[in-house]
This record gives structure tokens, C-alpha cells and sequence, in this order.
């Protein structure tokens, strides 16, 4: 038996191995998702009440939960129909099915995976004909992307971020020249690393911008910059795509 | 039976009869044995694991140089001098490799950034687990006695609170936990070490119950200990499910043994608070500016200001009114280490003040409690209770010593024995697991436990939970050189009539003077070298803002002009920086150099995005506004607050900017002229 042979043969029974696995799990999924729970009606479509587009550190639970409703046709919620959850390895749910209430919204606790990044999770009701689905968008902050938003909160965020609350008033409308929100993937993404770096430690006037955006090359180590630009890459909408090779080839 | 021995002896004939078979049959076994290893080898896990590694990589447009980096075999970081010896890397192959980052099949994943290098602390530091082990079942989930399983990743903080002891920028979890451990009343009876030797101090302030029966009565006592948070949702005051007859025998000792101080008597003059202005009191309330440290709930059931002192939205169902008066005219005669300033209010605004606060009252909060007459029987029961559940570990009680270790001692309680431990039954068998259910409800563990139900979020106990993690006896065995410990509070106390002051307008419960006292407000430990006399008077005279964008904000204490000049002095020899020589920077304000200053103020540097100069014209208010800097801080200040603002104030949001010598003296004779028009401060 020569040896590339004895290595397919073993993929193929691991890959038959996974697959019989995955066959289980998927059954005790559905097992475990459907007992108990009898659904008394079904909608025909699903829309987000809250919950998306949340921030975590990663293995945490979301701050606020995520809520979905279910409607019918004519838009009126739906109570009493059932709605699953599912996310990518890790992430776990509290519940993680569940019937709508009266007002045909199902709330579900969302814990975030080890993975950091943006994480897409979808939540599924059966329908009339076929399972309706809605993917709901959350990102998961690693170790540098965390000391990133820490220091967007110490430096940054007084001025990029248009929200005020109670507590911290924002700058934005004080400013001769608008600061650029850091979620505004559109425009920030086509910004490089290497830009974003020198206009944080050099200012505004490195690349021909503002003043108004002053230098924190003396203020944030090497480290820190890398982490902000790692924060606001993690939080860009649309999401940042890296430039450079595409390594996988398709 | 003979024909199966017959049969035996002649297949035994058939192998070993001829000597040349014989040996031949004995040469195929010993090699089908020698075959074993091998076999086993490369069957083992961590082969399968590098076989799929090869391939994953195979098809990417780096294949080349990933493959000249990857080394067959079994990988390990041995750091003697940490204790580790890991072998992680032997299927976590990608862990270095930058372009597998788009990888999400595990093992292979790329390592995400964080501040150490993998093979100078190796896996289990951080993760947890057996990292000797080459299976993923031992490295992973082990439960054998001395093994543990690996750190869920909620908790993965507590790797870095091995070695640092201080409060790290990038672990707000942890920091969090610690502050949590310090502040929820967890060390009053748990003694908990840090790896450094040093110990973990309460930063609360559970109230003394020694003159108890001046504030409140039987039935307020009776009802919060029935329930503290019905009465206030934010107090850290457990739950100790105490039945009605012990919450009333509890109730009875401390009101029997509870003496009375003279001045708490004196009776309310009811006749000014009954005159004073409906509107007095809400604003007297609101310029004293005491929702800085007092939450009440608003109407929509959230807490409104700050966590330093008591809720008080049913205040008025707690406090006798007498007891009122007299703390608010001094609260140092009651509790000599309050953190509640002596506002040096008139009779007239106590009045008010009171009034107003006996005002928030909750007329269901404790309607049918009714306490009989006090029977020594109780008195004693509830002596024995309070000795029993450990009251005297927070509060100070007539007639209980405070009791020693009361609680088991938490200093490597992340390495207690997974063998010691009495898991539930449907829990995961690990010490996270297990801290985090013992927080969330100690009593399940056992009627006979102690430990009260205390009222956190999920994020408290985990950051707890955290907290406690990073207490290990691997923390303990870490070589000095990388222990970086935690920065203790200062036990600075200023001397003399000025001291007495500070202590008395309760300064360090908001400012922070050489390493002791909040975040609330300032640092003032150089405060002398930062601003003028005339201004410093008026300011303590009557405090206007220098930042109008913030809620929390200096409160106004009808000082005495004495006591104002003495404090003024003590402020401006005292607390002057070492790195200011307020004669070395000498600043010519020259018209030229203030018009050059204004022009690098508005251009060059554009300071008019956080700070207003000209009211009319600047808009911006993140940093303190400066239309009479000029008559508030000293040139040298500004001139060395320019140079470098962290060196005089570490962590603020104003830039060092790394100004030339030029710049900064043309920048200070600018913000110098600006002396303000009329009126001081900026409303």
C-alpha cells in the first residue's frame, strides 16, 4: 500500500468519522431543540427587535439580550411559534429554542465564542412552507481589540463617536471638521494601517487633514496604536476585508 | 476433551515441531511486537492532528514557506524557571502564523495578539490545563487528582493577575473582579493573599451599630435584614435568609445594646422646615450636588447618582429625623471615618435638607411590621446569632469582638483539589464552575452554609470569578522578576489645623493628594504649583466649574474666611511639584508673543477642539475652558503642563503634543493674557 493511498484511506474514514459524528450531534440537536416545546402557530417572517450588532469580549455574554419577532404576512406578530438559534462553535444561547410570546417575540441570552471577530448568528422559525431564517451580526473582542476599545473610550471616542449619554457628552458637533465615525467602514476601510498609524501618532496635518485631530505619538506606545487600529478594523461596517495576498485559493 | 488436546499438541507440532519453523514462527511474533510502537505512534492523535495540518496548508498560496516551518514530531516550550512544560504546539500548529488568521478550524488557528510571546511563557500560564499531556482528552479535560481542565475562556484574564498585582489597561474584567473582591464585603471575612504577600483590603464602609438605635428603629432593622435590597436595590448588603424570629432576635440585641450619643436627641426645629420654600429643598439637595455620591431611583425605577454613599430613595422610612440633623451638621461625631463631608450648613438649610430627605418615604416599605417588647430570651438568641453568621467581621457591634478568620482563606483557592470540592449535582466538575455557583447561591451547597446570597449581575461573578482564578499556587512559585506588584493606597494624612480641615470636608473621598483618595475629582498633590492665590480663595469661597460638560462638581462648604485662608496656604506651600521651579520659566508677555501664541493656538495646534477661549466662537468642552486661565494658573504650570501633561497628571486625555521650547512660552504668554472678562468662572 503505498503511502499517499493509507493517507486518503484514512481521511476518508476520519472524514467518514466526522461526518457520523456531526450525523449525531445534529440529531441530538434537533432532539434536544424540540423537546417540550410544541409550537401552536408559525409566521412567515422574522425581523430583529434588539440585541444586534453588540460588542463583547470574547467567552462573555452580551450585555443586552438578543430579541426577534416573529410576523405574518400582513405583519402582525405571531405568538406562539418557535424559533431556533444557531451560531458558529462556541457561541451558546439562553434558551437556545424557544415559543414567541404574546407579542411574538422570543428573547435569548448570547454568549460569545473564543473566537474574536465578527461572529453571524442566525435565528430560524419552521414557516408556512419552508424555515425562515435572520442573521444577526455581533463581534466578539479579543485581547487586543479590547485594550483597543479601552483606549477609544480614554481618547478617541469624544470626538468620533456622535452619541451622547448623561454621563459624557459628545464633541462631534463642536467640531469646525467632522471627525470620521469609526463603525464608517465605507471610508475607513480604504484607509491602510500604515496611514491610520502615522495620522494617530502624527495628527491630522500628516496626511493633509485637520489639525482639529491632534498627534498621540508621544502619548500611545507602538502597542496601543496597533490595538486601536485592531479595535476600529473590528468594528468597521461594512467589515474590513485585509488587503494583500488572498491566500486561499478557491 | 482428549480429541481438543489432541488437536492442541498437533497444531502445537505444526509451529513449533521443526526447529527452523519454530524459529520462524517466533521471528514473525517478535516482529509483530516490535511493530506495536510504530503503529501506536502513528495512530496517535497528535500525528493525525500534523497529517491534517499538511493538508489544510497544502492548498493555500503560502504552502512553500508554511511548510518550511512546520516540523514533524512532537513540539514543546520548556521554561524550567516558569514550571512549564508544554507541548500545546505539537497540534496547535498554526499559532505563529500570521496568514492562517482566516483559519476557524482549531487546532490550527493563528494565536490572536496579546502583549507576551508564546515561547517565552509557553500555553498553560494563561489557558490552563495539562500541557505535558499529547492527547486532547488529558491536555484539555482532565480531572485526575492535581489536573485540571482548561480555563474557559470567559475567565481568561486571570492568567494575567498571576504576575500583575496591579490594575492593567487591557484587563477590564479582572480589574473589575478585584475591585469587586474589595468592595462587595468579600475580605471582611475571607482573607485573601496575594502572591506578592500582600493582602487585600476593604475599600468599604459598612456602617458602625454601636449608637444604631439613634438612626432607625426595630422594625426598619427588622425589615432590611429580612431583605436589604427591597430597601435599596444597590446596597452590598447580602441576603442572609434570616427566618422572622431570627431577623426580630437580631433586631433586638443590636437596639438593646445600642447606645446613645448626646447630640442625636436634640429635636428638629420643625417650625423652619415647615416654612422653608416646597423648591428649597430639591435644590439645595441638587447645589450641594449629593447625587455625586447618593443614588435614588427615579420614576422610571433606575438609579440616579453616584455608588460612594447610601441609596437614598426611602431614606425617609430608615432615619429618625433627630438622628438626621445631627449627622448632617456633623457626621464625624457619629462615625469618625465617614467618607461623607461636613457641609457647614446654616440650621435653616439642615432644616430644609432634612425635611426634604424624610420627604422620600415609601409608605408600603415595611406598613405590617410590628415588633412586641424585647424579652431577654430574644437578646440573647440574637447574640448568638449575630456571633454565628459573623456580623462583627463588617459591623462594628456592642458586645461582639470581631471574629478571626470567620471564612475559609481564598488565597489559592484556584487550586483547591477538584477532590475537595462537593460539585451539584448536574455542574461541571471545575473550580470555575464551582466559584461561579458558590457566588451566584451559596446555599444550595448545604443549609449549614454560612455565606449569604449577595445580589450580582452575571458580569460581577464572572469578573469575580476571574479575580479569583488569578489566585493560584503557580502565582505563587512565579519568579520575582516577573511579579509586578500592586501599587498600595497610600496612608497619607496632611498635618495640623489644615489636615483636620481636609479630614473634615472629607477631601479624599473625591481628590486624590499623593496616593491616597478617589478618582472622583483632581489629583491635587501638586495643586500649590498649579494655580494662583486670589483664584484658589475664590474657588473654595464658591466653586464654579472649569469643565461644563461633567454632572459631578465641586460642592460648596461655607468655609469660615479663616478656615478658607488656611486651607489656601496649606494648598500653596504643600502641594508643590518638585519639577516646577516657578522662577526657572520666565515668560515674556510681549503683544507679539500673545498674538503668536493665538495663532498656534487656533492653527498650528488646534486646541479650540476641546477648549474655549472665546465663548462666542469655540465650541469645544472636552478639556477645562480657558477664558481666565490667565487669572486660575501659574505660567511655570502651564508652560510644564504643555511640555508634557502626562508627566504632571498620568493617564490624561490631553496629548503631549512634544512642543518646542519656542511654541510653549509663546503658547503659556497667550494663555496668560486671557484674564477673563468680568465675573469669574464659566457657567
Amino acid at each position: 500500500m503505498t503511502r499517499s493511498n493509507f493517507n486518503t484511506m484514512i481521511q476518508c474514514s476520519s472524514a467518514a468519522a466526522v461526518f457520523s459524528l456531526a450525523l449525531l450531534c445534529g440529531c441530538r440537536h434537533m432532539a434536544s431543540s424540540n423537546s417540550g416545546l410544541k409550537p401552536t402557530a408559525t409566521g412567515t417572517a422574522l425581523v430583529e427587535s434588539s440585541g444586534g450588532h453588540q460588542l463583547g469580549s470574547t467567552g462573555t455574554a452580551l450585555k443586552d439580550p438578543l430579541v426577534v419577532q416573529v410576523n405574518d404576512d400582513q405583519g402582525t406578530a405571531v405568538a406562539g411559534a418557535l424559533v431556533e438559534f444557531h451560531g458558529p462553535a462556541g457561541v451558546g444561547f439562553q434558551p437556545t429554542a424557544a415559543l414567541t410570546d404574546s407579542s411574538g417575540q422570543v428573547t435569548t441570552a448570547v454568549t460569545l465564542g473564543a473566537i474574536a471577530g465578527r461572529c453571524q448568528i442566525s435565528a430560524v422559525t419552521p414557516g408556512k412552507t419552508k424555515a425562515v431564517s435572520l442573521d444577526v451580526v455581533e463581534t466578539a473582542l479579543g485581547a487586543q481589540q479590547r485594550l483597543g476599545a479601552i483606549l477609544n473610550d480614554t481618547y478617541c471616542s469624544r470626538c468620533h463617536d456622535p452619541e451622547s449619554s448623561p454621563e459624557r457628552v459628545s464633541n462631534y458637533d463642536s467640531l469646525a471638521v467632522k471627525p470620521h465615525v469609526f463603525t464608517d467602514g465605507g471610508t475607513l476601510n480604504k484607509i491602510s494601517d500604515a496611514d491610520l498609524t502615522s495620522i494617530i501618532q502624527h495628527g491630522g496635518p500628516a496626511l493633509n487633514r485637520s489639525a482639529l485631530m491632534p498627534p498621540y505619538g508621544n502619548t500611545l506606545s507602538t502597542a496601543d496604536v496597533k490595538a486601536l487600529i485592531a479595535y476600529l478594523r473590528a468594528v468597521a461596517d461594512p467589515a474590513y476585508q485585509p488587503a494583500g495576498t488572498v491566500y486561499e485559493r478557491k | 476433551m482428549s480429541t481438543m488436546k489432541k488437536i492442541l499438541s498437533s497444531f502445537w507440532q505444526k509451529l513449533f515441531g521443526d526447529p527452523v519453523r519454530a524459529f520462524g514462527v517466533v521471528s514473525v511474533l517478535l516482529l509483530l511486537a516490535l511493530a506495536i510502537a510504530p503503529a501506536k505512534d502513528h495512530f496517535s492523535e497528535w500525528h493525525g492532528y500534523q497529517r491534517k495540518y499538511l493538508s489544510l496548508i497544502h492548498d493555500r498560496g503560502d504552502a512553500v514557506s508554511l511548510r518550511r516551518r512546520f516540523e514533524p514530531g512532537i513540539h514543546q516550550i520548556w521554561l524550567p524557571e516558569l514550571g512549564v512544560t508544554d507541548r500545546c504546539t505539537t497540534c496547535h500548529l498554526g499559532l505563529k502564523e500570521a496568514s492562517l488568521a482566516d483559519v476557524s478550524q482549531q487546532p490550527f488557528r493563528k494565536h490572536p495578539v496579546v502583549p507576551h510571546s508564546l515561547d517565552g511563557f509557553g500555553c498553560v500560564i494563561c489557558h490552563g490545563g495539562q500541557g505535558q499531556a499529547t492527547t486532547v482528552a488529558e491536555a484539555h479535560h482532565s480531572e485526575r487528582a492535581g489536573e485540571e481542565p482548561i480555563l474557559p475562556t470567559r475567565c481568561i484574564e486571570s492568567g494575567c493577575g498571576q504576575c500583575h498585582q496591579n490594575a492593567l489597561p487591557g484587563t477590564p474584567q479582572l480589574n473589575l473582579g478585584r475591585v469587586l473582591l474589595a468592595r462587595e464585603g468579600c475580605v471582611h471575612c475571607h482573607t485573601i493573599t496575594r502572591p506578592d504577600g500582600s493582602k487585600i483590603e476593604a475599600t468599604d464602609h459598612p456602617p458602625s451599630l454601636v449608637h444604631v438605635a439613634d438612626k432607625t428603629t426595630r422594625e426598619w432593622i427588622y425589615s432590611w435584614l429580612k431583605d436589604p435590597q427591597a430597601y435599596a436595590a444597590s446596597t452590598t448588603m447580602p441576603n442572609y435568609k434570616l427566618s422572622d424570629s431570627d431577623a426580630s432576635d437580631i433586631s433586638a440585641y443590636l437596639i438593646s445594646t445600642s447606645n446613645s450619643l448626646p447630640g442625636n436627641t436634640v429635636a428638629i426645629s420643625v417650625k423652619s422646615a415647615a416654612t422653608a420654600d416646597a423648591a428649597a429643598g430639591p435644590s439645595l439637595y441638587g447645589e450641594s450636588f449629593c447625587a455625586s455620591c447618593h443614588a435614588t431611583q427615579n420614576a422610571a425605577g433606575n438609579l440616579v447618582g453616584g455608588d460612594l454613599g447610601p441609596e437614598l430613595t426611602r431614606i425617609g422610612n430608615k432615619a429618625r429625623p433627630e438622628w438626621l440633623t445631627a449627622w448632617i451638621q456633623n457626621p464625624r461625631g457619629y462615625d469618625a471615618t465617614t467618607p461623607m463631608p461636613h457641609y457647614r450648613f446654616t440650621p435653616q438649610q439642615t432644616a430644609t435638607l432634612v425635611a426634604f430627605l424624610q420627604a422620600k418615604t415609601d409608605s408600603d416599605y415595611g406598613a405590617n411590621v410590628h415588633q412586641a417588647a424585647i424579652t431577654p430570651q430574644q437578646i440573647a438568641h440574637g447574640r448568638k446569632l449575630i456571633v454565628e453568621l459573623g456580623c462583627a467581621a463588617c459591623h462594628q457591634i456592642n458586645g461582639v469582638q470581631p471574629p478571626e478568620n470567620f471564612a475559609p482563606d481564598l488565597s489559592t483557592i484556584a487550586s483547591k483539589p477538584l477532590a475537595q470540592i462537593s460539585f451539584l449535582g448536574a455542574m461541571e466538575h471545575t473550580v470555575p464552575a464551582y466559584i461561579v455557583a458558590k457566588i451566584r447561591d451559596p446555599r444550595a451547597f448545604g443549609a449549614s452554609v454560612k455565606m449569604p446570597q449577595f445580589t450580582l449581575t452575571t458580569t460581577q461573578t464572572d469578573a469575580l470569578t476571574t479575580a479569583l482564578l488569578a489566585q493560584s499556587t503557580r502565582a505563587r512559585q512565579m519568579p520575582d522578576t516577573l511579579r509586578v506588584a500592586a501599587i498600595p493606597e497610600s496612608k497619607y494624612q496632611p498635618a495640623g489645623r489644615a489636615g483636620k480641615l481636609i479630614t473634615e470636608l472629607a477631601c479624599f473621598s473625591c481628590h486624590r493628594f499623593n496616593g491616597r483618595g478617589g478618582d472622583m475629582a483632581p489629583d491635587l498633590s501638586w495643586e500649590g504649583s498649579a494655580v494662583q492665590r486670589q483664584w484658589l480663595t475664590g474657588f473654595l469661597h464658591n466653586p464654579n466649574t472649569l469643565r461644563p460638560s461633567l454632572i459631578r462638581r465641586m460642592p460648596r462648604f461655607n468655609l469660615s474666611d479663616t478656615d478658607n485662608k488656611e486651607m489656601t496656604d496649606y494648598i500653596l506651600t504643600v502641594y508643590q511639584s518638585p519639577s516646577i521651579d516657578a522662577d526657572a520659566v520666565q515668560v515674556a508677555i510681549t503683544p507679539e508673543a500673545v498674538e503668536l501664541g493665538r495663532q498656534l493656538f487656533y492653527s498650528k495646534y488646534a486646541c479650540q477642539a476641546c477648549h474655549i477661549v472665546d465663548t462666542k466662537a469655540d465650541k469645544g468642552y472636552i478639556g477645562p475652558t480657558l477664558t481666565q486661565v490667565g487669572s486660575r494658573l501659574t505660567p511655570a504650570w502651564i508652560y510644564a503642563w504643555l511640555k508634557n501633561p502626562h508627566a504632571l497628571r498620568p493617564g490624561t486625555a490631553e496629548p503631549n503634543q512634544n512642543l518646542n521650547d519656542e511654541d510653549a512660552r509663546a503658547l503659556t504668554a497667550f494663555l496668560i493674557s486671557l484674564k477673563g472678562a468680568g465675573g469669574r468662572g464659566a457657567k
